[in-house]
């Protein structure tokens, strides 16, 4: 292995699938950096499940290669299942089985295993585990979920989804634990569409949509690449500012209207907004609502395709 | 593989409505029935003496008729008007009616079609001519059995252990699997290095080892209180057991190979036994059905499983005596295990 390729934990060339007329993955490139936490963003049915199950060796592609931790599935793949940990979306696990004899079964399959205790205490689910799989809360069976994929103590983990349908106490648990797990030095892939999941936890990220790749890089520089850190939105009762002079305002890149609510894409905050605040109150006008965050990368996901993450 | 099998078992025995369906149900089954078609006491043939009340030299000749047949246990009589009588013979209340014509002189009406008035005639004319003084020349005694062998519930058990195996075969391997397929845990444990060999071979395994509760209440129960006889020997009948167990499995894993939804499921494994509960003689013989199906009924696994074990549990026939009911078994095993491994998705 070149010291190069060496540093490549997975890499993906012209891959592709479709079902029928419909084209899950196109052409797509992507690579893997050895001990990143790599994230898949896109909205439902952009290809990223596609992708990361042709990863995990339980798809074929079409055509185009995949090579994972220096092996191929089609020549090494018995190898390849004991060096992962795969985290699928939705599986259940039997309700029937207590979380300690789900984790018995799972460490059967591997030759080199983690101690059922020790992982119990990495997903914080010690005192549950003798409680059945079927009494389990939802973010309690998706660190179940992770504590699968652990067991085989994998160099590389792959993360479908992991925290969708999950409170946001639950998310917030499993984000942190995940974290652990980067620090540990592991390769993760996760696909995600949730812009905020995908900033707080990859290294780098891949913008999906269509099967293509149409965005990766570091979440910073994605949004960065914007031109534009922070949006102000705001409503006003009585007679609105015309937008013309809005443009004129300090830092102002763009305005637009949706309903009522007007909004800036400014570069400076604190330049732009007491500037809007003094026109506001010289033109008497009552403010309702205002309300200001920094640009995510669901605004460069919007900026790129014009739709929103989550709209179907 | 161990581990693949002992949850085969903690699901199942965590389950306490498959318990009761799968262990304790045959056995229910077994002794409503066994009860309902219990050997009766020899059944009593009602008869009617026709006494108009008016006419009184034969009112007396009706009582005297009735007292000769009181001696009879067989026959239980009335005494009722013409009328009463001949609507008692129209419809079946009784079998025989007794006309008293004159002194020494009867009439006896009843429908020679009917083994219950041929029977009753003749006993009432033994009693009546006996009672008037006729001596048997030819001395004769009488000695009564019940053979154990021929009752109903002899006939019935193999037939119930044939169709639980089946039953059990077909849905502990097709509904687990299928359950697994839809909450996506065939695929995630397919992403494990997990042997797909030793996943499907925990399923046979687990059936076999299942088998031995099965054979062992059933024959157990069917022994002790019914006294079925098992006159065969049981290595054979542990045999023939296994292997419908494993052909009937093997016909769960066909099932299972491509259904994802239990209601699929259902509606196939349905459609495959239904038939075969009703064709294969589990309740009766399957030789009513008409000449140009039984082909067809023979060549089901059910009629050669039940085949076999009636052939050896009552009738002690050898393994060889059975043999082409085995190789029908062994067909059936062969080719939906064939099949199921080349047609299994296991996503």
């Amino acid at each position: 292995m070149s010291p190069a390729a060496a540093n490549i934990a997975l890499q993906i060339r012209q891959l592709r699938k479709a079902y029928g007329a419909l084209v899950a993955v196109d052409s797509l490139d992507l690579e893997v950096h050895t001990g990143e936490c790599f994230g898949l963003l896109g909205p439902n049915g952009a290809g990223k499940t596609t992708t990361i199950e042709i990863c995990e060796g339980l798809l074929d592609p079409d055509s185009g290669s995949v090579e994972l931790l220096g092996r191929d599935w089609r020549t090494q793949a018995r190898e390849l299942r004991e060096l992962l940990g795969i985290q699928l979306q939705e599986t259940t696990f039997s309700e029937k089985l207590t979380v300690f004899e789900t984790l018995a079964l799972f460490r059967s399959f591997y030759q080199r295993s983690a101690e059922v205790p020790e992982l119990l205490r990495l997903v914080q689910l010690e005192e549950k585990r003798d409680a059945r799989v079927g009494k389990l809360s939802g973010g309690q069976k998706q660190r179940l979920a992770l504590a699968c994929a652990l067991v085989g103590d994998p160099q590389f983990l792959f993360l479908d989804e992991p925290t969708t349908g999950l409170d946001p106490q639950a998310r917030r648990q499993l984000w942190d634990l995940i974290n652990q797990l980067k620090s540990g030095g592991r390769t993760i892939l996760l696909t995600t569409h949730y812009m905020d999941e995908a900033e707080k936890l990859c290294d780098r990220v891949a913008i999906m949509d269509h099967g293509r790749v149409i965005a990766l890089d570091t979440p910073r520089k994605l949004i960065a690449s914007l031109g534009v850190e922070h949006l102000v939105e705001y409503a006003t009762e009585g007679a609105p500012l015309a937008p013309a002079v809005l443009q004129q305002l300090r830092g102002v890149r763009a305005v637009s209207t949706v309903g009522e609510v007007t909004q800036l894409q400014v570069a400076e905050l604190h330049q732009t907004l007491p500037a809007l605040l003094d026109k506001l109150a010289a033109q008497g006008a009552q403010l309702t609502e205002l309300r200001t965050h920094s640009a995510t990368l669901e605004d460069v996901f919007v900026s790129l395709t014009g739709r929103h993450l989550r709209d179907e | 593989m161990f581990q693949l099998t002992k949850i085969r078992f903690l699901e199942f025995w965590r389950e306490p409505e498959a318990v009761f369906w799968v262990l304790f149900f045959p056995i229910l089954l077994a002794s409503g029935l066994g009860v309902a078609f219990r050997n009766h006491a020899p059944e009593v043939i009602k008869v009617a003496i026709v006494a108009d009340g008016v006419n009184v030299a034969n009112d007396a000749e009706a009582r005297n008729i009735a007292g000769a047949l009181a001696g009879n246990p067989g026959v239980s009589a009335v005494v009722q008007d013409a009328q009463a009588a001949e609507h008692s013979l129209a419809t079946g209340k009784v079998a025989l009616v007794i006309v008293s014509v004159a002194p020494r002189e009867v009439l006896y009406r009843f429908d020679n079609t009917n083994p219950d008035g041929r029977a009753a005639r003749a006993l009432v004319d033994d009693s009546l001519q006996r009672a008037a003084g006729r001596l048997d020349p030819v001395h004769a005694t009488q000695q009564l059995e019940t053979s154990v062998g021929s009752r109903y519930i002899d006939f019935l058990l193999p037939g119930l252990l044939a169709t639980n195996i089946m039953g059990n075969g077909i849905w502990g391997v097709c509904f687990p699997i299928i359950d697994a397929r839809r909450k996506k845990l065939l695929k995630r444990m397919v992403a494990s290095p997990m042997s797909r060999t030793e996943y499907l071979a925990s399923f046979l395994l687990s059936r076999l080892l299942f088998l031995i509760f099965d054979i062992s209440i059933l024959v157990g129960f069917g022994h002790l209180v019914f006294g079925v006889p098992v006159r065969g020997s049981l290595a054979a009948i542990v045999f023939i057991c296994v292997l419908s167990a494993l052909a009937f499995s093997s016909m769960g894993l066909l099932m299972s190979t491509r259904l994802s939804t239990m209601e699929a499921a259902s509606g196939v494994a349905n459609a495959a036994m239904l038939p075969m509960w009703i064709l294969s003689g589990v309740f009766f013989s399957a030789r009513r059905f008409p000449d140009v199906v039984q082909p067809i009924i023979r060549a089901l696994p059910l009629t050669a499983s039940v085949d076999a074990l009636r052939s050896v549990m009552l009738e002690d026939a050898s393994l060889l005596a059975v043999r082409s009911e085995l190789a029908i078994l062994g067909l059936w095993l062969a080719v939906c295990f064939v099949l199921a491994v080349r047609l299994f998705r296991w996503r």
